[in-house]
């Protein structure tokens, strides 16, 4: 369990990322991973007093809040029906509905988890993260940053037309992933990112080729990865889950395109 | 620091400790149906409804419960009996300490009218029981939502 001394409520972003520039101070999103350290800090500055708990729906993109939940994304209509249900797919087997009630996407992203499943499906499509500071950067481009002590205020997916499709591999429904593959398409390109191998999700933009099958395509997406072993498989097994899961995924977009 | 909120239906004031959980304010309370099952955010004894919505109280900064509207087993007894009743008549309790948890999410799943087999499983998929194989539950719980068409059919 995590211990502070001081719990303040930030009432605006400055504040906020005043408070943060301590090493002393850490960000409360949605406490879940946090109250499972066990670390020891002066100040914990919540950001839930900022209205940043919302899903904007705008004409070219969705806007989402850092302190918006996995739950909220999970049963957002609006954004499971630009992309197919991606999102009630990627978060359904995270824990229980009560996490998901209480995880944050701000949590969930600047966290940058190998295990994330919200991560790699984020990175198949064209999202952007907003940070008080360092302004909108790709997703790719912040999952290879160094963390720093920025604030996370929202994310932004642009409503680009990509159809996507997502699956992952669990040793029982609630545990984290053994492998996590989310695959979308959009204007002759196929965006693969695979995620928990166990390193953190990375993305791969492949030609859509007529000619070729999609077991074809789906191993030469897989070999672009590299993989690693954990108490949850080892780096060969999880490089053949992934070439399996991209094809099931790829001829899935194919089939719904018919 | 101070908080104020409601603890099933009253008014409540409180002087926490900035880093105190929620349930260990509501045990401090006299809330003795929330417990904590786990370290791990992984057995959902701990469900209590906040502003509706199931939460893990173990993983809850009380400080945050301020100006919320809080309920524990203690405050839906009618409901929690009810329920209980589906369940003993599907002999579905053994030890019966992962109910408290179950009773609570049950009660949320109930507002989002989720009703089918895979969707009930999913969202109770966060409640653990260690004695019985949920098939009990499941029977119970299908039975228990599924009463008002019961008693229009009667
Ligand atoms: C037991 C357990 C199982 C899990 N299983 C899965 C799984 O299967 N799949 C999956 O994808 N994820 C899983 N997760 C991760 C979970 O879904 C969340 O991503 C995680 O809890 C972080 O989100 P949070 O809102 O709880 O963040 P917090 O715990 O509040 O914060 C996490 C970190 O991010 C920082 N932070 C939070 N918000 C911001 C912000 N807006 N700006 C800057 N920094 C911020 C915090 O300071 C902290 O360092 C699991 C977590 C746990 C504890
Ligand atoms: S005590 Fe197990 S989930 Fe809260
Ligand atoms: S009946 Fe014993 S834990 Fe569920």
């Amino acid at each position: 369990m995590i211990r502070f001394k001081n719990y303040v409520k930030a009432e605006n972003l400055e504040e906020a990322f005043a408070l943060n520039q301590k090493k002393s101070s850490v960000i409360g999103g949605g406490m879940m991973w946090l109250k499972v350290q066990s670390r020891v800090k002066m100040t914990l500055v919540d950001l839930s007093g900022l209205g940043l708990d919302g899903i904007e729906e705008k004409e070219d993109e969705f806007s989402i809040g850092a302190m918006c939940t996995l739950r909220q994304l999970e049963t957002h209509e609006g954004l499971n029906a630009c992309f197919n249900g991606v999102f009630k797919e990627c978060t359904r087997s995270i824990v229980g509905v009560q996490f998901r009630n209480g995880a944050t996407v701000g949590g969930s992203v600047f966290g940058r988890f190998g295990f994330s499943d919200i991560i790699t499906c984020l990175l198949a499509l064209d999202t952007y993260v907003e940070l008080y500071k360092g302004g909108l950067v790709p997703l790719e481009e912040f999952c290879r940053m160094k963390s720093n002590r920025d604030i996370l205020v929202r994310i932004h997916i642009k409503k680009d037309g990509r159809r996507a499709v997502y699956a992952s591999q669990r040793m029982s429904k609630t545990d984290f992933p053994v492998i996590a593959c989310c695959a979308a398409q959009k204007a002759g390109k196929f965006y693969v990112s695979v995620g928990a191998r166990p390193a953190k999700a990375e993305l791969v933009v492949l030609e859509e080729n007529q000619d070729c099958l999609k077991e074809e395509l789906a191993k030469r997406a897989s070999e672009r990865f590299t993989y690693g072993t954990n108490m949850r498989g080892s780096g060969a097994y999880r490089k053949n889950l992934a070439e399996i899961y991209i094809k099931r995924l790829l001829e899935a977009l194919e089939q719904e395109e018919r | 620091m101070e908080i104020e909120f409601t603890l099933n239906g009253k008014m409540t004031y409180e002087e926490i400790a900035d880093d105190t959980t929620l349930f260990h304010l509501l045990r401090r309370k006299g809330c003795y149906s929330v417990k904590c099952g786990c370290e791990t955010e992984n057995c959902g004894l701990c469900t209590v409804l906040v502003n509706g919505k199931s939460r893990l109280s173990c993983s809850f900064l009380a400080a945050r419960a301020n100006g919320c509207d809080v309920v524990t087993l203690e405050g839906v007894e009618k409901e929690a009996k009810l329920f209980g009743s589906y369940l003993a008549a599907e002999g579905a309790e053994q030890c019966g300490f992962c109910s408290p948890g179950l009773i609570m999410n049950v009660l949320a799943m109930e507002r989002e009218e989720i009703l089918d087999d895979e969707g009930i499983k999913e969202y109770l998929a966060g409640n653990l029981c260690r004695c019985s194989g949920y098939m009990g539950q499941l029977r119970a719980i299908k039975n228990y939502l599924s009463r008002g068409e019961k008693r229009d059919e009667l």
